[in-house]
C-alpha cells in the first residue's frame, strides 16, 4: 500500500514536471518557475507578480503565491551551494538487518538524478566478513566523510566539503583529472566517460548547480550527493523514501534525529543501542554514514538474490557460491 | 670565437651534420610526423567522443597515459641529475655526454606532461588549475614542480649551448638566413671574453646545484600523487625515493641508448668512446642494485605483513593468471639483466650494455604499468561488476596510438636537435678529452696548450 502511494507520488511528480517544463534555463535560475496553478487553487494571491516564460514561448505574469516549487528547479546560488544549509549536519544510518537487496533505492536514485541503468551512485554489495560469517547485503552511497580523501586531492576545488557535512562536486569546475576517484577508498565516484545517455524533457528545466548535479557533464566526476535540493525543501532523499523495508534513516546530527519515513528515532541513541559502526573506521576518513550490524535479520540473504536477473546474479555469484 | 685545434676538429667533423638535412632525415621526419598524425586523430576521437574510447573506466581511472607520464618525466629527471653531477664534478670524460643528457632532459619534460593532459577529461578547463588552485592537492604541487623544472631544464640546456651557438654563428655555415639569425640571436653576443666565460660557468654551476635537488623533489612529488592515496600498493612511505631511483635508473638506460644511436648515426666513436658506455654501465649497475633493493623491500614487507588488501595486490602481481609473467619480465630484465651484463667483464662491452639498457628501459616501462594498473584493479570494496571492461583494464588503440605519437615526438625532437646543434659540444672540449680514435674517426694529432 505504502509503495503504491509512493509510486503514485512519483508519477504525479513526473507528470507535473513534464507539463510545467519551461524552455529557458535563464528563467529557471530565477527559481520557482514550475508553475502549476491547479495544485494551489486555494492559495491567496500575494499581489506580487512574477514573470515567467511559458512552454510555448510566451511571457506570462503569475501571482507568486500560485507558484509551486519543485526541488530540482530551485537553483541556489553558487555560494550557497558551496556553503551548505545553515545549522544542519546531515547524517545517514543504514540498517543492514533490514536490507534484502530490493534495489528500489538504486532505481529511485537513478530516476531522480537522470542516470542510466548502468550508472549507480548508490549500489548494493554482497559482503561477507569472514569465512564463517553469513553474507549480507550492503547498500553503499557516498559516505560524505568528515576527513574526505577526495576533497584533499582535488587540484581545482571542484569537490568540496560543506558546513552541513555534504561533500559535493561542481561539475562546471571539475577538470576531470580523476584524482579524487583514485583517492576515494570506497570507489564511490563515477566518471562521465561519454555524453550522458539519458535525455528527458523534464531535464531541460533544471539549472545546473552542484546541488542538482543535473544536467550531467561529460568528462567530469560525479557521485551520490545526499540530494541537497530535496533536503532544502525538507524532503527525504529518494533512496530513503523508496526503500520498502526502511533500511535508510536520514537526518540531522545537530537535531539528533533520523528518520526512514516511517519512524523517527534519536540518532545517538540508535547508534548506541544498535552498536552502529562506520565502514572501515580504520581509514580515518570519518564517514557520515553509519551502519547497524546485520543482526536478527529480517530476510534470508537469498531473498535478495533469487529474484535478480542473470546479469545481476553474476555480480554476487562468487559470494553466494562460497556460502553453500 | 677562438677554437683550439681539437675543438676546431670536432666542429669541422660535425659541421655537415648540422648543415645538411638529408633525404634520410626527411624520411624519418615524415615517418614520425605520420605517427604523430595518427595520435592526433586518436586525440580528436577522445575529445569528440569522450574518454569512452580509452580502456579507462571507473575502477582503473588511469592507464597507459599515466604510465607514459611517469616514464618520460622519470627520464627527464635522470638527465638533469646526470648532467648536474657531471657539471659540478667537472670530470673531463663527462663533457661529451652532457649535451645528450640535457637534450634528453628537455625533450622528455615536454613530452611527459602531455600524457597527463591526455588523462584529463576536460581539456577546455585546464586553466582552472591556475585560476582555482588548491595548494593541498599533490596535483597542484606537481603542476608547480613540473613547470619550475621545465624552466630550469630549458635554461640549463641553453646555458650549456651559448658558447657553441657563438661558434655556429661565426662559422659562416652554408645554412638558411633564418638559422644564421637564430644562432646570432641565441648566442646573445657571446665572444669568449673572460667575464662572459665566468658568468656562464657560475650560472651553470648554480643551476646544477638547483636542478639536482629539484629533480629529486619533483620526482617525489610525482610519486606522491599515488603515495598520498589510501590504496594498497601505493600508500607507501618509500614511494618518493623509489620513484627517484626508478627515474634516474631508467633515464640512464635511455641515455646509453641515445649515446649509442648518435654514435652510430654520426660516427662519433672518438668522442663517445667505449669508456663512456662502461662508466654509464657501472652507474646503471649500481642503480639497478639499489632499485632491486627497493623493489624487494616493497614487495617483501607487503607480502610478509599480508594485510588483506596488500595481499590482494601482491597475489595479482605474482600469480600466473594475474600479472605474474609481466612481473617476472620487469624484475628479471629490469633489474637482474643489467647487473649481470655489466658485472661480467666479457659482456661489459658497448653493444651488450646498450642492449641491456634498451631492454631495461622497456622493462621499467612495464614496471610502471605494474605499479599503476594492478592497484587500481584492486579496490578496497569488492567490485562486484559484470562489465569486463570495468573489471580489467585493456588499453585501446586510441591509447596505443597516442603512446606511439609520444614516442615518435620524442624521437623527432631528438633528431631535430641533432640537426640544430652538434651532438658533441665543441667548446666544452679541450685537449684533455683527446681520446685515441677508432674506426677512421678523426684523430687528434696536434695538441695545443690549454
Amino acid at each position: 500500500m505504502k509503495n503504491e502511494e509512493k509510486d503514485l507520488q512519483d508519477k504525479s511528480r513526473r507528470d507535473f514536471i513534464k507539463t510545467a517544463t519551461i524552455a529557458t534555463a535563464a528563467v529557471a535560475a530565477c527559481g520557482s518557475l514550475a508553475c502549476s496553478c491547479s495544485s494551489k487553487k486555494d492559495a491567496v494571491a500575494a499581489g506580487q507578480k512574477v514573470k515567467l516564460l511559458s512552454p510555448t514561448g510566451e511571457i506570462v505574469e503569475i501571482d507568486s503565491n500560485y507558484l509551486n516549487h519543485h526541488a530540482h528547479l530551485d537553483a541556489v546560488s553558487r555560494l550557497e551551494a558551496r556553503q551548505g544549509i545553515p545549522g544542519k549536519k546531515f547524517v545517514m544510518v543504514v540498517d543492514l538487518a533490514r536490507c534484502k537487496n530490493a534495489r528500489k533505492c538504486i532505481s529511485s536514485c537513478q530516476k531522480w538524478h537522470y542516470l542510466p541503468e548502468d550508472k549507480e551512485w548508490l549500489t548494493v554489495k554482497l559482503l561477507k566478513d569472514n569465512d564463517k560469517a553469513a553474507p549480507y547485503w550492503f547498500p553503499k552511497q557516498c559516505f560524505h566523510c568528515d576527513n574526505p580523501p577526495c576533497v584533499k586531492v582535488c587540484p581545482v576545488d571542484a569537490t568540496f566539503k560543506r558546513q552541513d557535512g555534504l561533500v559535493l562536486i561542481d561539475n562546471e569546475r571539475c577538470i576531470g583529472c580523476k584524482f579524487c576517484m583514485a583517492a576515494c577508498p570506497y570507489s564511490t565516484r563515477v566518471f562521465n566517460w561519454e555524453e550522458p545517455k539519458v535525455h528527458d524533457a523534464t531535464m531541460d528545466a533544471i539549472t545546473y548547480s552542484p546541488e542538482t548535479g543535473v544536467p550531467h557533464k561529460v568528462g567530469t566526476v560525479e557521485k551520490c550527493d545526499f540530494c541537497p535540493d530535496r533536503t532544502r525543501e525538507g524532503l527525504l532523499p529518494p533512496c530513503v523514501e523508496a526503500c520498502p523495508n526502511g533500511v535508510f534513516y536520514f537526518g540531522d546530527e545537530n537535531e539528533d534525529v533520523v528518520t526512514n519515513g516511517d519512524e523517527t528515532l534519536g540518532f545517538r541513541q540508535l547508534i548506541k543501542d544498535r552498536s552502529g559502526y562506520r565502514f572501515m573506521e580504520e581509514l580515518g576518513t570519518q564517514p557520515r554514514v553509519y551502519y547497524l550490524p546485520p543482526k536478527d535479520r529480517q530476510f534470508p540473504v537469498e531473498r535478495g538474490y533469487e529474484p535478480l536477473n542473470d546479469k545481476l546474479k553474476a555480480r554476487f555469484k562468487d559470494v553466494m557460491e562460497e556460502k553453500k | 670565437m677562438e677554437l683550439n685545434s681539437y675543438q676546431q676538429q670536432a666542429f669541422n667533423y660535425q659541421r655537415p651534420n648540422i648543415e645538411k638535412f638529408n633525404k634520410r632525415n626527411w624520411f624519418w621526419s615524415i615517418f614520425f610526423l605520420a605517427w604523430i598524425a595518427v595520435g592526433g586523430y586518436a586525440l580528436y576521437l577522445q575529445v569528440a567522443k569522450g574518454h569512452i574510447v580509452t580502456g579507462m573506466r571507473d575502477n582503473v581511472v588511469w592507464g597507459l597515459f599515466i604510465v607514459n607520464f611517469i616514464f618520460f618525466i622519470g627520464i627527464s629527471y635522470a638527465g638533469a641529475i646526470i648532467a648536474g653531477l657531471l657539471q659540478l664534478s667537472g670530470v673531463t670524460w663527462g663533457k661529451p655526454i652532457i649535451r645528450i643528457a640535457l637534450i634528453m632532459t628537455v625533450i622528455s619534460v615536454i613530452v611527459g606532461p602531455i600524457f597527463i593532459l591526455l588523462c584529463v577529461g576536460r581539456l577546455d578547463r585546464l586553466w582552472h588549475l591556475f585560476v582555482y588552485p588548491r595548494i593541498q592537492s599533490p596535483m597542484t604541487w606537481d603542476v608547480m614542480a613540473i613547470m619550475t623544472y621545465l624552466v630550469g631544464a630549458v635554461l640549463f640546456l641553453y646555458l650549456a649551448l651559448i658558447k657553441d651557438l657563438a661558434v655556429y654563428r661565426d662559422a659562416n655555415m652554408n645554412i638558411p638566413k633564418w638559422r644564421q639569425w637564430l644562432y646570432k640571436f641565441m648566442a646573445i653576443g657571446y665572444n669568449g671574453a673572460a667575464s662572459q666565460k665566468r658568468h656562464i660557468l657560475i650560472s651553470q654551476n648554480l643551476l646544477a646545484i638547483i636542478m639536482i635537488p629539484l629533480s629529486i623533489m619533483v620526482s617525489s612529488i610525482l610519486s606522491w600523487i599515488f603515495g598520498m592515496t589510501l590504496r594498497p600498493g601505493w600508500h607507501s612511505t618509500i614511494f618518493g625515493p623509489y620513484f627517484v631511483l626508478g627515474a634516474i635508473y631508467s633515464g640512464t638506460g635511455v641515455l646509453i641508448v641515445a649515446m649509442w644511436a648518435y654514435r652510430k648515426l654520426y660516427k662519433l666513436d672518438s668522442y663517445l668512446t667505449d669508456k663512456h658506455f662502461v662508466y654509464l654501465g657501472y652507474f646503471m649497475m649500481v642503480l639497478a642494485s639499489a632499485y632491486g633493493y627497493f623493489t624487494f623491500s616493497e614487495y617483501f614487507t607487503s607480502w610478509y605483513g599480508s594485510q588483506k588488501w596488500d595481499s590482494e595486490v601482491i597475489n595479482k602481481l605474482f600469480s600466473a593468471d594475474g600479472y605474474g609473467w609481466w612481473s617476472l619480465f620487469a624484475n628479471l630484465f629490469g633489474i637482474v639483466l643489467p647487473i649481470v651484463i655489466v658485472a661480467i667483464p666479457k659482456t661489459r662491452k658497448v653493444v651488450p650494455i646498450t642492449i641491456a639498457a634498451f631492454v631495461m628501459v622497456f622493462a621499467l616501462w612495464v614496471k610502471r604499468y605494474l605499479i599503476i594498473v594492478p592497484t587500481l584493479e584492486s579496490p578496497l570494496l569488492p567490485m562486484q561488476d559484470t562489465r569486463p571492461e570495468f573489471v580489467h583494464y585493456h588499453a585501446t588503440w586510441v591509447e596505443w596510438a597516442l603512446t606511439g605519437a609520444g614516442v615518435a615526438s620524442f624521437l623527432l625532437f631528438f633528431m631535430i636537435m641533432a640537426k640544430f646543434v652538434t651532438v658533441i659540444p665543441i667548446t666544452g672540449l679541450d685537449q684533455k678529452v683527446a681520446i685515441p680514435a677508432k674506426k677512421g674517426a678523426p684523430v687528434n694529432t696536434k695538441v695545443e696548450p690549454a
